[in-house]
């Protein structure tokens, strides 16, 4: 009685089951690599002696970590991926215009219930929102991928994560997987599908399931799954043609273990430095922030927009705190600009950028300096991964985000 | 193999191995510049080659970036040992050619500085105070991909 991550890689492996455990060699429906870890990708690539990618239509290439080039080593970069897009005649690249890769990838309909997705970012695992059995590798694997189509994976055990109970006014999507990273551990969930379920998961847009399914490598998982359903169907039919398989876990899976979530009384949680399973309910937590990042592959859609926009109308940030707003694509941009939230934004004295992946990975834009405090809607609060490894990162939801730059302190939303 | 072991805390993310900001590099000589930087910025003058990095359970959490695997190279460590590691780091070692033993309790034998001695037929890694502690062998296919240095040099060969 197979779990989905069982019967999707059955599938894509051309076999009638397979186990946890198994190793098996997968078919891949979708590669995607990005500006920051395409070129090492690339040059193993060619460092394999392979002529040619196995099918151009499979691969997606956004560029998103630093855009537009801030220096002549990332233009160079750019150069080189944009040269290997001509080269293999790669079909979907998004040149520095488009938006952060794992907001793309469902966005322009690459992702559908029942694939095998594979990115170079370890993000990856966020396409499980839709049904797809999505995966971060490192580059020498992409390059194999590249050249034959197919890699080798360890079939996983899965955790579902039984959650029910409504959430309460200002606690999101974030606040449910900061619970249960605090709870499992930054190695809770090592080598494991994490399976999202329950009625509180029935209940949450598309949007807020890519939330859970984005933060599982942050207790370990291989992937982050959710049933499709109706909403997952409505969403993929109206961005894609592709075929798509619906699969679901058998729950009497010998290699499932379900661990069950309230979250009724669930006040917004908080991520505090350095790690991502260091977190604690916001009663708890009593910090200054000398800048705020709304935006990211977490928390950097049209949602997130919205809820922070409705706290921070007809107010001012705090003087001595800034803010960063980075919308998660061009869609969502212009999403914001016809809604009147970028004017929202400006108005509160907010700096809004192009899209990108921001201060999140400390490589591009917004790097906080020593002793400096970062609150952000982003996924990681590592040591230096905003900048000074003597900076401090606080980890939130877009609400608290925008409650907390008006104040100047991490505060919840009233 | 003989070497210092340089030791390191639980859950080292691949974001203390080379920031984020670095990645524009993709060559081994300027990511082991920058490699552990955040926790110890002489790292890559005091560890020799040869040397090794001792540490907790989960190193290498985090991104999928390979550069780290490929700074550890660079900056000479010739085996990564840990309580436990995180998943993609694990892949991404062995691709470059970076040997990673799983040794549950070495934190409790080995302290920062000591000179240790890995046998990687035995399986055994020997403390500098003659204690010794067992780590989980390698599979021969993966043995063979590190001896020929990564991924890529091993189908190479093969072809």
């Amino acid at each position: 009685m197979p779990t989905m991550s069982e019967k999707i890689l059955a599938r894509a492996s051309g076999k009638e089951n397979v186990e946890a455990g198994d190793i098996i060699i997968a078919n891949i429906d979708i590669a995607m690599t990005h500006d920051l870890t395409g070129p090492l990708s690339v040059e193993s690539f060619e460092k394999i002696g392979a002529e040619k990618v196995w099918d151009s239509s499979k691969i997606v290439i956004p560029f998103d970590h630093q855009v537009p080039a801030d220096s002549i080593d990332s233009a160079n970069n750019h150069i080189l991926m944009r040269e290997f897009v001509k080269k293999h005649n790669i079909e979907h690249f998004y040149d520095v215009n488009a938006g952060v890769c794992h907001q793309i990838l469902p966005e322009k309909g690459h992702v559908v219930p029942g694939d095998v997705i594979v990115g170079a970012d370890s993000h990856t695992c966020t396409h499980g929102a839709l049904g797809a059995f999505a995966t971060g590798i490192g580059s020498t694997d992409m390059a194999m991928v590249f050249a034959e189509g197919n890699l080798w994976f360890k079939v996983p055990e899965t955790n579902r994560f039984n959650i029910t109970g409504e959430l309460k006014d200002n606690v999101y999507a974030k606040d449910v997987i900061l619970h249960i990273i605090g709870k499992m551990g930054a190695d809770g969930s090592t080598y494991k599908a994490c399976e999202f379920a329950g009625e509180t998961i029935s209940n949450m847009t598309v949007s807020d399931r890519m939330v859970l399914c984005n933060m599982a490598i942050e207790m370990g998982g291989k992937t982050g799954l959710v049933e499709p359903d109706e909403k997952t169907i409505d969403y993929v039919k109206k961005r894609s043609n592709k075929p798509y398989k619906v699969f679901k876990t058998d729950l009497d899976s010998s290699s499932l273990d379900i661990i069950d979530i309230d979250v009724n009384d669930l006040e917004p949680q908080i991520a505090c430095p350095h790690n991502v399973d260091n977190v604690k309910p916001i009663s708890e937590v009593d910090q200054e922030i000398d800048q705020v990042f709304l935006g990211s592959c977490t928390n950097g859609r049209i949602s997130d927009l919205r809820d922070a926009a409705k706290i921070l109308k007809g107010n001012k940030i705090a003087k001595g705190t800034r803010m960063l707003v980075i919308p998660a694509s061009k869609e969502v941009y212009s999403k914001a600009l016809d809604e009147g939230l970028i004017r929202i934004f400006v108005d509160a004295g907010a700096l809004v950028s192009a899209p990108c992946c921001g201060p999140c990975l400390g490589g591009h834009t917004g790097i906080i300096g020593p002793d400096e405090v970062s609150l952000s809607t982003s996924n990681r609060n590592f040591k230096g991964r905003q900048g000074s490894p003597d900076g401090k990162v606080y980890l939130s939801s877009a609400a608290v985000a925008a409650a907390s730059a008006i104040e100047g302190k991490i505060v919840a939303p009233e | 193999m003989k070497g210092t072991a340089w030791k390191f805390g639980n859950d080292i993310d691949t974001d203390i191995i080379v920031p984020g900001r670095y990645l524009i590099y993709t060559d081994e000589e300027r990511l082991s510049q920058h490699c552990m930087e955040g926790l110890d910025a002489d790292f890559n003058n005091k560890c020799k080659k040869g040397d090794f990095i001792v540490a907790g359970t989960n190193f290498g959490c985090g991104s999928s970036r390979e550069h780290a695997p490929i700074a550890l190279k660079g900056v000479g460590v010739s085996a990564v040992i840990a309580e436990s590691f995180a998943r993609i780091f694990y892949r991404n070692a062995t691709n470059v050619g970076v040997p990673l033993l799983e040794a549950p309790g070495i934190t409790e034998i080995i302290e920062d500085g000591d000179e240790i001695e890995v046998d990687m037929d035995e399986g055994t890694i020997t403390a500098s105070n003659g204690e010794k502690i067992t780590f989980k062998k390698l599979p021969p296919f993966m043995l063979e991909i590190l001896n020929q240095g990564g991924l890529i040099e091993y189908l190479k060969n093969k072809r």
